[in-house]
């Protein structure tokens, strides 16, 4: 709370931007101390890192200072305050923090808790809810993602320009350790990317949390070694097709359950036996999700980062 | 347990949303704009995982000797906001990298004043024409 209010009255951006990052760590420690490992992974991956850049990367084309305000902050805190008081006067009969018996896991949770492992068979209720029960969302947040990687390359395009040629770095040639560092973390942030891809149906983790993870090795790489460098390696016309690849692996499982004659993604259908069917479905929807969610953030930091300041 | 102890998840939650709407509402820096928008949002997803924790639960992952687990469907529906979330965020700094092409600065008091101007200008070339029916 503390970082965030240093956030707002701050007036340079690049400290904002920074503590912004923090406050994103803090949260997901917050969220691991709340039982939800896998989304404190996510916050962990998503906030802390491919936010930061992201931001970081726009900064550069537009300006690092802040002007201040010329109108007067005192309309906006009123507002602000009434808010905030109507909210708090609606949470006095809200169940408690950690109440087992509160509404919200009266109706379909414990039907996940108890029937999700031998239904679908895997030990990570997340996974399971995410990819099987509540398919069809997370095929709708995937559409989603992929269509706001479209919107950012509709309105930024990635560019080529001279920096982008391979051998040239922002940061020059002379930074030896961080080149040494970063070529060695590189293989074990993919490595882990991975596992994470694969092991998501047991432990924590899955699609989403490694597309993050493998697109921040490929971002590390493009900020050490140069634009032109990262590009030789995976080139951007590849990423809008392994967009399009993910969503369609996605559907494509959906499709294929509807032909043999079940409901739209009921991933029952996909082996003999129904348990490993689903498990089977879950594997490969989640790598259609994996696969997009990468393409599209690179994708998206090609589009920010390569983009020259218009002046 | 009595009342207000156990609320203060929530009181958390309220607190960082209004700080976020402050800054959506109160700053004119648009790149600060969507620092308050992603305030907004991670108070709303740590409202939604304070919501599935149940008191003396274990993570949702299936274990021997594990009998209380805290509720799987806020983590879900929080884990896919987290990513869309990240992927709207570069949606708006995309459209603030446009804006800052277009008008040369992010601050909204500097590219409303360049709208009115533009305006004006038009109205003087050619007063003749009804600016509402371009517009």
């Amino acid at each position: 709370m503390l970082i965030a209010l240093a956030a707002i009255r701050l007036q340079d951006l690049f400290a904002v931007v920074m503590l912004f990052g923090v406050y994103s760590f803090m949260t997901a420690t917050l969220f691991m101390d709340l039982d939800a490992v896998d989304v404190a992974f996510t916050e962990a991956a998503v906030g802390a890192g491919v936010t930061t850049v992201l931001m970081l990367s726009s900064l550069r084309l537009t300006s690092r200072w802040e002007q201040r305000p010329k109108h007067s902050p005192l309309v906006p805190l009123i507002v602000v305050g009434i808010t905030g008081a109507a909210l708090i006067y609606g949470t006095l009969d809200a169940p408690l923090l950690g109440d087992p018996n509160a509404p919200v896991h009266q109706h379909v949770a414990p039907r996940y808790i108890e029937q999700g492992p031998i239904e679908v068979g895997m030990p990570n209720m997340v996974t399971a809810v995410l990819a099987s029960y509540r398919g069809y969302d997370t095929f709708g947040e995937t559409v989603v993602i992929f269509t706001a990687g479209l919107a950012v390359l509709l309105l930024l395009g990635i560019q080529e320009s001279p920096e982008t040629k391979p051998g040239r770095t922002a940061i020059g040639d002379h930074q030896l350790v961080l080149r040494v560092v970063v070529k060695v973390l590189i293989p074990l942030i993919l490595l882990y990317a991975l596992y994470v891809q694969f092991h998501g149906d047991y432990g924590a983790g899955g699609g989403f949390q490694a597309g993050v993870i493998f697109a921040t090795g490929f971002v590390l790489y493009d900020l050490v070694f140069g634009e032109g460098d990262a590009r030789m390696v995976v080139p951007p016309r590849w990423l809008h097709r392994l967009a399009a690849l993910g969503v369609l692996i996605y559907g494509g499982v959906g499709v294929i359950s509807l032909l043999a004659g079940k409901a739209f993604l009921d991933y029952s259908v996909l082996a003999h036996d129904p348990v490993h069917g689903q498990h089977l479905g879950v594997l490969l929807v989640e790598l259609g999700v994996g696969i997009t969610v990468f393409a599209v953030i690179l994708a998206i930091f090609y589009a920010l980062s390569g983009r020259r300041r218009v002046s | 347990m009595s009342g207000l102890p156990g609320l203060y998840n929530d009181f958390v939650a309220i607190f960082l949303m209004m700080a976020g709407f402050y800054v959506v509402i109160a700053q004119g820096n648009l790149v600060k704009k969507l620092v308050g928008l992603g305030l907004f949002q991670t108070s709303v997803f740590i409202f939604y995982i304070s919501m599935g924790k149940v008191a003396g639960g274990h993570a949702p992952i299936l274990a021997e000797g594990i009998t209380v687990y805290s509720n799987p469907l806020p983590h879900v529906l929080i884990l896919t906001a987290i990513v869309v979330g990240v992927a709207t965020t570069a949606v708006g700094l995309a459209l603030v990298v446009r804006i800052n092409e277009a008008y040369g600065s992010v601050e909204e008091e500097d590219i409303q004043a360049k709208d009115r101007d533009a305006e004006r200008r038009e109205a003087v070339a050619d007063p003749t024409t009804d600016r509402g029916a371009d517009t």
